[in-house]
């Protein structure tokens, strides 16, 4: 967040100086524009799912595991969680996160594992206690059809794309309705079927904005193990790491510039062509 | 009208729960045809016992699968319900999710399969599973579309025997209802009405809803 308070709801013509933005707009997005030498250096990205297995060859050092749970009515946080990853797909998520942007800072917040009862109120904490932190990305590979969180969900997103804070969140490819993906705030993933991880797709008829490598993905998973999945939430962490890797060169971008630089780097649209 | 009340009439006139496991049953073969793979199961998720249950089968090893039941957080199935996005792995034995000691004692241990939590309104009933599908044709998206498809069915097809199993409920118990639902019953099955009991009944039901 800014530090000096910006002109919320006008803007005088005195403080027209006060909104300058910190880098020229380059006349042309090209993907060497945006994320040309980056390593993800810098950007911290946080995968909330199921934990992840630190050390893992195709993931390597996790900076902070953090684990959300429920006890009655109170919302327990344990900042030193040791139970690694309970089924390994938290960390096929950080391996693809990793693959594109290696040197980003990797958090961890575990809110899977405990059961299917209460598992939506445990999303919900653990995305708060994120957003509270200022990662630069969130990787939601996961959501909630309890429409009664819905509107904190939305709540949510929110306030992360105001906080400058990007979820990027796995649509579904059933016609139902979960959230959070299907909020504008977030940046929503489903899959395509090449097997280029910068190959990626704007899609002009949302919710689903973006498709990403989801077919065939060779991930990470528990035990220091590989494994071929296929599903939107492997296509989610590609674009989170290319995310990653445009706001580690671009640190000032708000999510809104972000997805705008998304957009124009696409494979189907500008640059990315 | 309440839903208990619409559960106690509806008690009456619907067939047993067979018919709806029938449907479910069919699912699970269209599927495994489909699909070409070797078996296919419906899981529903018990949520009081917090536990999934297998309410359908199609393998050799269908009959004695039905009714056993594992911890929802447990394997694939579990994963899928939990996370609500589907899934689909090449290779199962690899992956830590899949517990091999309830593949074992269900009799049939695939190499890869696919899992689809089955969603009805904002409820997760349960999960859908297409074991070992060919392993030499690659997965393609279209496939996962289609899994969606059959999902969307299972999951109409879970509903209606979870609301058959609570009607069933209203039938055999006690409640204030009961009475209800084995009056509904008895007009059903007397559709012939040889003695023309059924047409009495229904005069005094209908006098009956002018008093209340």
């Amino acid at each position: 967040m800014s530090e000096e308070e910006l002109p919320a709801w006008s803007l005088p013509a005195a403080s027209v100086e006060s909104i300058k933005l910190p880098e020229e707009w380059p006349g042309e997005i090209t993907r060497e524009w945006a994320w040309g030498e980056a390593t993800g250096a810098g950007a911290r990205v946080c995968v909330l799912d199921s934990g992840i297995e630190g050390g893992h060859p195709m993931v390597g050092e996790v900076q902070q595991s953090v684990a959300i749970s429920i006890e009655g009515n109170e919302v327990i946080i344990d900042d030193e969680d040791t139970e690694g990853d309970l089924c390994g797909h938290g960390t096929a998520c950080a391996g693809v996160i990793r693959s594109l942007a290696p040197e980003c800072e990797l958090v961890s917040v575990r809110v899977l594992g405990a059961g299917y009862t209460g598992s939506g109120a445990v999303l919900l904490e653990g995305l708060k206690w994120a957003i509270e932190q200022g990662y630069d990305v969130i990787n939601m590979s996961l959501s909630t059809t309890k429409q009664k969180f819905a509107s904190l969900l939305h709540e949510l997103a929110d306030t992360a794309y105001f906080r400058r804070t990007m979820l990027v969140a796995s649509a579904h490819n059933m016609p139902v309705e979960s959230y959070p993906w299907r909020f504008s705030s977030v940046i929503s993933v489903g899959s395509h079927e090449g097997s280029d991880p910068l190959e990626y797709y704007y899609n002009p008829a949302p919710p689903v904005e973006f498709f990403a490598r989801g077919l065939d993905v060779e991930v990470a998973w528990n035990g220091g193990g590989r494994l071929v999945c296929t599903g939107n939430s492997f296509a989610t962490p590609h674009i989170a790491g290319i995310a990653a890797l445009v706001l580690s060169k671009h640190p000032e971008l708000t999510p809104f510039q972000l997805k705008s630089v998304l957009y124009l780097a696409a494979t189907n649209v500008g640059s990315g062509k | 009208m309440s839903d208990d009340f619409r559960a106690a009439v509806a008690a009456g006139v619907l067939g047993s729960e067979d018919q709806f496991r029938a449907l479910l049953q069919s699912i699970v073969d269209v599927a495994r045809a489909i699909f070409k793979a070797k078996a296919s199961s419906i899981l529903l998720l018990d949520e009081e016992a917090d536990e999934l249950v297998f309410e359908a089968a199609a393998d050799e090893a269908s009959e004695s699968l039905i009714g056993k039941r594992f911890p929802s957080s447990t394997g694939i199935a579990g994963f899928v319900l939990v996370s609500r996005q589907p899934l689909v792995i090449e290779d199962v034995l690899k992956d830590p999710r899949f517990s091999r000691e309830t593949a074992e004692s269900t009799g049939f241990v695939p190499k890869g399969l696919m899992a689809v939590p089955l969603l009805h309104d904002e409820r997760a009933l349960g999960v859908l599973e297409v074991l070992d599908r060919p392993q030499d044709t690659r997965f393609t998206l279209a496939e996962m579309d289609l899994l969606g498809l059959f999902a969307n069915q299972a999951a109409i097809a879970l509903d209606l025997l979870q609301r058959a199993r609570r009607a069933q409920a209203a039938l055999a118990g006690e409640g204030d209802l009961a009475v209800v639902a084995r009056v509904a019953e008895a007009l059903e099955h007397q559709r012939d009405d040889e003695d023309g009991s059924r047409a009495a009944a229904l005069r005094l039901l209908a006098e009956l809803e002018k008093l209340l």
